[in-house]
């Protein structure tokens, strides 16, 4: 069983089009059937909106806690605060009437549940509480299951998220005998990044020849390769700004870096999006299918060549 | 006043509109720019500021003293991160696990551990040749997490704030608030100020570049706004991102409006859900292939398109009236 993932360091390259159209094809290939596909962008999990799966099963994501302070008992001391380091504990905004005491509050949104606080509290006063922090999904798309998972807006342990999203397609793989994982991966190079790269065969790096794509996808493959993972770049919209193009393929050229391909700026993959559709089944004779074939096919070889 | 460009969806534009904001109102007022995407940092590709100043940030790790240590394990019951663990006759820290929040060291009874330094990542300021104040955190690779850096930007800037305004002398404090004055009326009576009738540095316009996504360092990003603007394009990815990130705009109170990048492809759908949501639309920007050219080429949009600087002049001036209310 080989894992391949798709990433980009700079967002908006291209990541999820291709992993739709990689599922599509794989789907028509000889490896139909034999595909798990995972969505490791949690926070705008896209993958979904292409395949339009069936949903077949749905769990809480318990993210961690947060420190609950009790207002009956707290003495208003401010120890809690004081040894806050995530800003997270405030004296009670509201002014209180006289003779009531001032009890702190904490920010739910800035809390990292660390418990410090309920450590120096002197009455005893603060708790830990368990929150959920996203949902996590398994469902039925027409290329193939589907593992996936919402990260509620503003919430932590993005990384745990896609490990649990990750363990819970290659587990299904391994006990299948399916031969290949597609993660679709964040943007960025942290620990949702680093998730997704753990465990991969290939990094298909989505690189966009822009002066902002191009720096973004020097840390990515920095990121790839401090991992220890075998990355290789696809240029997508590599006709909007042909001298990046070029700095891009004499950049991996000399890292010895695998350049598979060059997909043109098209707008038939924003219309396959709206449609619902992989631009490859939407438009298959379309120049950017025909360039997003042949690089599957380039980097379905190299992964099987792998050992 | 404290703008956070963000987006949900990666590569909308967030960028994009940050440096053509940052270089419109720069034309009339102090503005400083705060690249909060510190694991793909890129304004100051367009803005090329002199990136002069530098300090390493990170999370202050556990240090644990052996000789003082007797392995009674209280620092790892208080973790909650399973950072630090008590084997035999040895306390093990792990990096990598640790979030820096100082409990074991608090919690210590032998008061054996002390804290040093760990280095995440670095943060870097200095001035646009525009004039624009500049910083930006830069996360090491291979690190996972990038609020700590966020966090360290955001306060590296208040105190480069306060120590100047420290250093201002008293009489000047009544010029600053009759340049308040005077602003806020040549505001209303819509004439713009020229550069030499700036507002005090205090009065400055803080424009933060916001990382993609709707998880923590977003929030980081956007704690302590006094307004998100959030781009998008109108594709179902940019709709459904932009949800996100509006509903957390939302939990913090803070007023929000809406940038539809490459207005024209895709679908309606974005402006339907804007206008169920309440959240007004303040500027589109068509789908030119000319300007993503320039973009990529590492133009800003005002340079790619001057027309553009009225434009963004018009949406701070907009901003600042939804901001005011």
């Amino acid at each position: 069983m080989k894992q391949l993932v798709i990433l980009s360091g700079k967002g908006g390259t291209g990541k999820t089009s291709v992993a739709a159209a990689f599922a599509h094809l794989a789907a028509q290939s000889g490896l139909a059937g034999k595909v798990v596909l995972a969505d490791a962008d949690v926070d705008a999990a896209n993958l979904e909106l292409v395949l339009q799966p069936n949903l077949r099963e749905e769990q809480d994501f318990k993210g961690g806690k947060v420190a609950v302070i009790d207002p009956e008992t707290c003495a208003a001391c401010g120890d809690c605060q004081a040894v806050c380091r995530f800003d997270a504990i405030h004296p009670h905004p509201q002014p209180l009437s006289q003779g009531e005491r001032g009890e702190y509050w904490v920010d739910p949104i800035a809390c990292d549940g660390c418990a410090a606080c309920v450590y120096q509290c002197p009455t005893q006063s603060i708790s830990m509480r368990e929150r959920i922090a996203g949902k996590f999904y398994f469902s039925e798309s027409r290329y193939g299951p589907l593992y996936h998972a919402r990260l509620f807006p503003g919430q932590e342990n993005s990384g745990k998220l896609v490990t649990l999203v990750k363990q819970r397609a290659r587990l299904q793989a391994l006990n299948e005998g399916r031969e290949l994982v597609i993660v679709d991966g964040p943007p960025g190079i942290g620990c949702p990044v680093i998730a997704a790269v753990s465990g991969a065969n290939l990094a298909l790096i989505v690189a966009e020849p822009t002066v902002a794509g191009v720096h973004d996808m020097r840390r990515v493959l920095q990121t790839v390769q401090h991992f220890g993972v075998r990355a290789m770049v696809v240029i997508n919209k590599a006709d909007v700004y042909p001298a990046g193009t070029e700095e891009i393929e004499s950049f991996c050229r000399e890292n010895g870096i695998e350049t598979v391909g060059r997909i043109p700026f098209d707008l038939t993959v924003a219309s396959a999006m709206v449609a619902g559709e992989a631009v490859t089944a939407y438009r298959p004779e379309a120049a950017v299918s025909v360039a997003i074939r042949q690089v599957w096919e380039r980097v379905l070889s190299s992964l099987l060549e792998d050992k | 006043m404290r703008i956070v460009v963000a987006s949900g969806k990666g590569g909308t534009g967030k960028t994009t509109v940050a440096t053509s904001l940052a270089l419109a109102a720069a034309e009339w007022e102090a503005v400083r720019v705060l690249d909060c995407d510190v694991e793909a940092p890129n304004a100051a590709l367009f803005l090329h500021p002199d990136l002069s100043q530098r300090k390493e940030v990170g999370i202050l790790l556990p240090v644990v003293d052996e000789t003082l240590c007797t392995h009674c394990g209280r620092c790892a019951e208080v973790c909650e991160y399973h950072a630090i663990a008590v084997i035999g006759k040895k306390t093990l820290v792990f990096p990598e696990l640790c979030h820096g929040c100082g409990s074991c060291t608090l919690n210590c009874p032998e008061k054996a551990i002390s804290e040093r330094l760990d280095v995440m990542g670095v943060l870097e300021s200095g001035p646009t040749p525009g004039g624009i104040d500049f910083a930006r955190g830069v996360m090491n690779v291979g690190e996972p997490m990038a609020v700590p850096i966020i966090r360290e930007l955001k306060k590296w800037n208040d105190m480069s704030l306060r120590a100047r305004s420290a250093k201002q002398s008293p009489p000047i404090v009544e010029e600053i608030a009759l340049g308040k004055n005077a602003h806020r009326n040549d505001h209303e009576s819509g004439r713009l100020l020229r550069r030499e009738e700036r507002p005090p540095r205090n009065d400055m316009i803080e424009i933060r570049d916001s990382p993609p996504g709707a998880s923590c360092p977003v929030v980081e990003t956007l704690r302590g706004a006094d307004f998100a603007l959030l781009v998008t394009e109108p594709t179902p990815f940019g709709l459904h991102d932009l949800k996100q990130v509006a509903e957390i705009a939302r939990e913090l109170g803070i007023p929000a409006g809406v940038v539809v990048n490459r207005d024209g492809i895709g679908d309606n759908a974005v402006e339907a859900w804007c206008a169920e949501a309440g959240l007004p639309i303040l500027m589109r920007i068509p789908m030119e292939r000319r300007f993503a050219e320039a973009i990529a080429s590492g133009k800003t949009l005002v340079e790619a398109a001057p027309e553009y600087r009225e434009k963004f002049s018009a949406l701070l001036e907009n901003i600042r009236t939804r901001v005011a209310v």
